[in-house]
Order: structure tokens, then C-alpha cells, then sequence
């Protein structure tokens, strides 16, 4: 048998055509791409300042200082229609903020409740949470929005009619109107003390859990924290002579006045991104408590801890490093889908966005404050997520 | 002497605590007091819901009336003469009454296609998706738009309701394929200026919201565009959903991409393959296979995010639902909840059915890894 003789081809090597020269060939696509790329955006570029000039407009962020001339429903930075167009986007940012975080808080909630009731060994109550998420995920989040929206709250009664608690509390189609704070002078030491609680009860916990490794011996960390953090803040406002005061809200015509109001727009928006986020959240859970090794179970009902302590001190702990990954991206698509507040009119940031959009044509500032902002929150949270996942991930040897 | 049983002692049934309806109640439902009591609230919740959806939906609804009067009655339940009466709207929009023909044979055109396409045991997949993804757009656009073989021309203007949903959702997922191949193949080359560009996109517009995508499309496109050229509404939210469903198809394939064990491509590259020969015979058809649910499930959510679209003013399922509730002749204080309820409805049947078929082309895929 002859041996065949095998003519080694290398990449670089200056035999063979041209043609097949793998890092020739990476140079020329790139260069296309390159070039493509750079005539399009060049076409785009100048394009775009034909019609610019053709419309009258001229690119740039000066448009910021302009009066906006528009009301805004709710707002938690003082603002009025006075107010530049660069205040009016701020509002819109901390209202986006808000809807997110508390729709956040909200769709966990529902989530980790819906994610142990799925697992339960009852079938009603698995039933009914398989029976949520199959049914809410399958019906958009928008008409989801204004279903919360006309069926919900429209039918809530007038503000003369409206649900009554103790005086305080009024629940009515105007939204949820409740006591506001007022803080006078002084109330900065009851803030000072409360920052003082957080940070001893933080020391507390490490001091409990160490002793507990050590001498076995447990104390009520969490009791006693809660008891500093409502305490301190309280003797604080005490020593300062109470500087705290109550705004009630009353009703005066047609409307009340006084208080803090929590808007139907607002709380359509907020039920709706936690209902249908706590779907997502639920299989979350559900996934993560099932990677758990049932073995761990078991040994913790060995160790004789009840299933309530097994799912919180042993199950849960090690269900969070598959848990966390998914759940912080079903924060960002709840951040990311509370821009649908433009539907029923609560003023986020692309809801006041849009509204400048229309009255100052600058379409490109416009998209391109949303996009760098929505942006900064993803990249932001996936580069947290990543150092987290670093840190949680199992140390193996 | 001792005794030998010659003969099998009569069989005992199971104690009655252990099989049956009320051992699998007791263990199922009432294992402990708390567990029981949960049952009970659950139970209870969903009895008074659905009595009282019975009640609105049915007893006190109305079920035939020319238009409003009867609706309008106070204490009366769902409106249903509004959903019949609009039901032809909600599925073609404004498309002119005598040229719905055109509509129906596109629809029994692509469930033909899709059937032969989704149902596993059908043969011809390759032709059936040659068709599906490049010939029957394009079949679809010509009897939709009209314009030749003497087929009267219909402005995009007059497409709506249920067929425009499927419209932009459809041609996002067609166009979305091809494109996120692309894109996860551009992610994972070694040559940095393509992998830099396509990380850019995918990451760009999967971090921004659909609603930006959409608005960059309807208001930042004509001012790209050379002047005097305005692009169509619709086809600017095509672009939008398309460039959108592209980000997110991108990251299905690529999971698809990693699924396939390193000596696939290795043993294709020691076969003499070149890059595109190794990708087309060897790595996309056992990658593409895997993504098919991640396919499946992408248009599920382009199908819902569709409903975006009524924001920038085209009338989509949704769209067109809520035009209706404008109309005078059947504006009643129940005319909005039907509308919203069937619509929750036609959407559910949409949804659920095609996660169910994604589920169960996943467990199909997972069967020969479960063993």
C-alpha cells in the first residue's frame, strides 16, 4: 500500500490561491461590512439633515429649556406647566421609576406565592396556579392594562360615594387617596436614627449568626431589629418635640383635596405589570425550587425542621443562585414594559416623552434620550448580574 | 397434621381510606387543617367568580338586538349583539366587503402550509418551508394589495383587525428567522468587526423597550429616509416588529448554536467542510430542530406585543376592538367589557394553543435525551 502524501495547507501559507486564504478572506467581508456600514449610516446622516432643514428643525437638546406648557396627572418632583420641557422628562423618569420598583416588590410577591403554591401537594391550590399563569400569559400585557383599567377601576364608585376607612383612606374612581406625611424641622434626627437602626440591626445579624455557630445559642435578631427600626425613629421624633404632621385628605366639591392620590392610571399600570410579571416570576420559582435535590428535603425533615423552615432555610437559599439569573430579567422586561403607561395616559418617561414629541417635532432627541436611558437600566442590571452570578456561583474543588 | 390450604384465600379489597375518589380527596385536598382550609378559600374564590361571570356573561346578558337600546338598560350583563355584530370588522378590518375573498384564501393558504409544516409526521418539510417563508409572503402581499391580474388595488389603510395582527406577527417571525440566524452566526464569528455589530444590535434593541422600537420606526424612519420618500405606517411597523423579533430570534438560535457538542463542528471542519457547507449541513438542521418551541414561543410574543401597534395608530385586533366602542349606534356602559372579554377570549385560544404545541414539540425533541 502506497502512502498517499498528505500536503499540509496552513492559512497563511503563500501557497494556494488567494482565493482560499482564510485571513484574507476575514479581512476583505470585514472591510464590506465596514464599508456597507459606513455608507448607510453616511446616506442616514445627510438624509436626515435634508429633511431637517426642510422641516425647519435643527438637531440638538436646547429644546430642554423650552417652556412645556402641558399638565402632568402625577408628579413626584414639583412641576407645573410652567416648567421646562427638561423637568417635565425628569418627571416622567422618577414616575417610570416608581411604577417599576413598586410593580417590582409587587410581581415578586405574587411570584414566590405563586411559584410554592404551584408546587403544592394540594391540587386546588397547584390548580389554581397553574390556572393564573396559563390564563394570564396567554392575553396580552396591553389589553391586560386597560381590562385593570375599564373593568376594575372605571366601576369604583365617584368620590362622594367612595369606600370610606376610618376617614383616612379613600377608595374611589379619582384612585386610592390616603394621609400624607409632613415632616417639620427636626424630623432629620429621626432620619439619622433610622439610618442608626439599619445599620446596628445589619451588625446584629452577623453578631446573632456568629454566635449561633458558635455556641448554638440563638437570639431573636429579626424581632429585636424590627422593634430598633420602629422604635429609634419614633424616640427621635419624640426628643425633637414631633415634627411630624398629617395632611388628611378631605372632600371638597366634586374631588378631595388634601392627601396623597395614588392614580387609576397608576394602579391599572401597576396591577397589571405585577399580575402578568408574577406569571414569569411564578415558573421562575417553581423551576428553582424543583432543581433543588429532593434529597435536601428530606434531610432537613430528618433534622426535624418543619416544611415551612425546610422551603426558608434550606430549599430557598440554594434555589436563588437558579432563581436570581431569570428574575432580574423579568425586572428589567416589567422596567422595560411599564412604557404601555402611554396607553391609559400615566405620565412616564415615554408618555411625557411623547407628548413633547408632538408639540416640538424632535423626534431624534426624543428616541434617543428613551433609548439611552432604557439602556443604561438593561446594561446596568446585566453588568450587577454578572458580578453577582460570579460571586454566587458554586465554589467547587 | 398439619394443614395445607389447598385453595387461595378470597381476595380483600384495599382499605376504602386508601383508593378512590376519597383517598385521593384526602390526600389531595385535605391533607392537614390549613391545607383544607386553603382548599376551601380556593375553591370558594373561584365559585364566586365564576358564578358571577356566569351571571354577567349569561343570565343577565343580552344576547340579540339591532343596536344599542336593549344593552343600555341598566342591571343588564354582557353586550353580545356588539361582538356579533362587529365580529366580520374584528377579523378584516376595513377591507372592502366584496374583496374578502382574497383575504379568506391567504388564511386557508398559510393554515394549509402551516399544518403541513407543524405537524410532525408530514412529509416535504423542506418545500413546505420554502413555501411558508419565501413564496407565500409574497403570494399573500399580491392578494392582499392587489394590483395585478386585474385585482383592484387596496390601500394598506383598509387592512385591520385580526389579519393585520397576523400580518405584522407574521412577516416579524419570517423575517426574523433568517435574520437572527444571521445574527447569532455574526455573534459567534471570530471576526471582530462583524461579532462588535451584531452584539450591538442585539443587545441595543433588546434593552430598549418594543414601544421605542416602534416609535423609532413611525418617526425617526422618515427623516432617514431620502426626502420626498414617506414610507407606509404599516410597513414602518413591520420594520419595527421585524427588527425587534430579529434581536430576540438571534438569542434563540444561539442557544440552539450552543446546544450542539463541539465535535460536530470539528468533526465537519476534519471533513473538509467550509464555513457555510459545515453551518447548512451540519450545524443548523440539529440547531434549528432544537429552537423550534424558542421559534414557537417568539411568536407568541410577537403575536401579543402586535397589540402595541394600535399606539402608533393602526388598527390591529386590538385597535379595531376599541374603534368599536366608539361607534354610537352600540356605545353602551357594557359595550367595553364584552369587547374586551371576547378579545381576551380570541386572544387565550391564540395563545394557549400554540404554548401548548410548543410544549409539546419540547418534550417530542427531549424524548431520545430523557432515557
Amino acid at each position: 500500500m502506497s502512502e498517499t502524501p498528505i500536503t499540509p495547507t496552513s492559512n497563511t501559507a503563500s501557497g494556494g490561491s488567494w482565493f482560499y486564504n482564510a485571513r484574507l478572506r476575514g479581512f476583505v467581508s470585514q472591510a464590506v461590512v465596514l464599508g456597507l456600514l459606513a455608507w448607510s449610516l453616511y446616506a442616514i446622516v445627510s438624509n436626515t439633515q435634508i429633511n431637517l432643514q426642510r422641516l425647519n428643525q435643527n438637531f440638538g437638546f436646547d429644546f430642554l429649556n423650552k417652556a412645556a406648557n402641558f399638565d402632568i396627572l402625577s408628579s413626584l418632583i414639583s412641576y407645573s406647566s410652567s416648567s421646562n420641557y427638561g423637568r417635565a422628562l425628569l418627571v416622567g423618569f422618577w414616575n417610570t421609576l416608581l411604577v417599576s420598583a413598586s410593580g417590582i416588590l409587587l410581581a415578586t410577591l405574587i411570584g414566590f406565592v405563586g411559584g410554592v403554591m404551584r408546587l403544592s401537594k394540594n391540587a386546588v391550590v397547584s390548580g389554581a396556579a397553574a390556572i393564573y399563569v396559563d390564563f394570564v400569559r396567554s392575553v396580552p400585557l396591553l389589553l391586560q392594562i386597560f381590562m385593570w383599567y375599564a373593568l376594575v377601576l372605571k366601576p369604583l364608585p365617584g368620590p362622594r360615594q367612595a369606600f370610606n376607612f376610618f376617614n383616612c383612606i379613600f377608595i374611589s374612581n379619582r384612585g386610592i387617596i390616603a394621609p400624607r406625611p409632613e415632616f417639620g424641622e427636626g424630623a432629620i434626627w429621626a432620619l439619622a436614627l433610622l439610618i442608626v437602626a439599619l445599620i446596628a440591626s445589619y451588625f446584629l445579624h452577623n453578631y446573632a449568626k456568629q454566635k449561633q455557630a458558635l455556641t448554638g445559642e440563638r437570639i431573636p435578631a429579626g424581632w429585636l431589629s424590627l422593634a430598633m427600626i420602629v422604635a429609634l425613629p419614633a424616640v427621635g421624633l419624640f426628643l425633637a418635640g414631633w415634627p411630624l404632621s398629617w395632611d388628611f385628605p378631605s372632600l371638597t366639591g366634586f374631588n378631595f383635596s388634601g392627601g396623597m392620590t395614588l392614580i387609576p392610571e397608576f394602579l391599572a399600570l401597576l396591577l397589571a405589570l405585577s399580575v402578568y410579571t408574577g406569571t414569569f416570576i411564578t415558573e421562575i420559582v417553581r423551576a428553582g425550587i424543583q432543581s433543588v435535590n429532593k434529597g435536601q428535603t428530606e434531610a432537613s425533615q430528618a433534622l426535624g425542621l418543619e416544611s415551612g423552615q425546610a422551603l426558608r432555610l434550606v430549599v430557598i437559599p440554594q434555589a436563588l443562585r437558579v432563581i436570581i439569573p431569570p428574575l432580574a430579567n423579568q425586572y428589567l422586561n416589567l422596567t422595560k414594559n411599564s412604557t404601555l403607561a402611554i396607553a391609559i395616559g400615566f405620565p412616564d418617561l415615554v408618555a411625557t416623552g411623547g407628548t413633547i414629541l408632538n408639540q416640538s417635532g424632535k423626534a431624534i432627541e426624543i428616541v434617543m434620550i428613551w433609548m439611552v436611558v432604557y439602556l443604561s437600566l438593561s446594561l446596568g442590571t446585566s453588568a450587577f448580574m454578572n458580578w453577582y452570578n460570579s460571586r454566587m456561583k458554586l465554589v467547587t474543588r | 397434621m398439619a394443614y395445607v390450604r389447598d385453595s387461595e384465600a378470597p381476595r380483600l379489597s384495599a382499605p376504602i381510606g386508601s383508593i378512590g375518589a376519597y383517598a385521593w380527596a384526602k390526600d389531595k385536598l385535605f391533607p392537614t387543617p390549613l391545607s383544607a382550609l386553603g382548599t376551601l378559600a380556593i375553591a370558594g374564590l373561584f365559585l364566586i367568580i365564576g358564578w358571577n361571570l356566569l351571571d354577567w356573561a349569561g343570565i343577565r346578558a343580552v344576547w340579540s338586538a339591532p343596536d344599542r337600546e336593549l344593552c343600555a338598560v341598566d342591571g343588564t350583563g354582557a353586550c353580545w349583539p356588539f361582538v356579533f355584530a362587529k365580529f366580520h370588522q374584528w377579523i378584516y378590518g376595513l377591507y372592502p366587503f366584496e374583496q374578502r375573498w382574497r383575504v379568506n384564501i391567504v388564511y386557508v393558504l398559510g393554515i394549509i402550509s402551516l399544518a403541513g409544516l407543524l405537524i410532525p409526521s408530514q412529509p416535504a418539510k423542506n418545500w413546505n418551508a420554502l413555501f411558508f417563508f419565501v413564496i407565500y409572503p409574497i403570494i399573500a402581499f399580491f392578494l392582499f394589495y392587489g394590483g395585478i391580474f386585474g385585482l383592484p388595488v387596496v390601500e394598506t389603510d383598509y387592512w385591520g383587525g385580526l389579519t393585520l395582527t397576523l400580518i405584522i406577527a407574521v412577516t416579524g417571525i419570517v423575517t426574523s428567522v433568517p435574520l437572527g440566524i444571521l445574527l447569532a452566526l455574526g455573534r459567534q464569528s471570530t471576526m471582530p468587526v462583524v461579532k462588535t455589530l451584531s452584539v450591538v444590535f442585539i443587545e441595543g434593541v433588546r434593552g430598549v423597550p418594543f414601544i421605542t422600537v416602534l416609535f423609532m420606526a413611525s418617526v425617526m424612519f422618515p427623516l432617514f429616509m431620502p426626502p420626498g420618500v414617506n414610507p407606509d405606517k404599516l410597513l414602518k411597523a413591520i420594520i419595527g416588529g421585524s427588527m425587534f423579533a430579529s434581536a430576540y430570534m438571534a438569542e434563540v438560535v444561539r442557544g440552539g448554536l450552543q446546544a450542539i457538542p463541539k465535535g460536530q463542528y470539528e468533526a465537519a471542519q476534519a471533513l473538509g467542510l467550509s464555513y457555510w457547507k459545515m453551518m447548512r449541513l451540519i450545524v443548523m438542521p440539529q440547531a434549528l430542530k432544537i429552537v423550534i418551541p424558542g421559534i414557537v414561543n417568539s411568536f407568541i410574543s410577537l403575536f401579543q406585543d402586535t397589540s402595541l401597534v394600535t399606539i402608533i395608530g393602526l388598527y390591529d385586533l386590538l385597535g379595531i376592538v376599541q374603534a368599536g366602542f366608539n361607534d354610537a349606534k352600540w356605545k353602551s356602559p357594557q359595550t367595553g367589557n364584552t369587547g374586551y372579554l371576547a378579545l381576551a377570549v380570541i386572544y387565550f385560544i391564540f395563545c394557549f394553543s400554540m404554548s401548548r404545541y410548543s410544549q409539546y414539540i419540547e418534550s417530542r425533541t427531549n424524548r431520545g435525551l430523557k432515557r
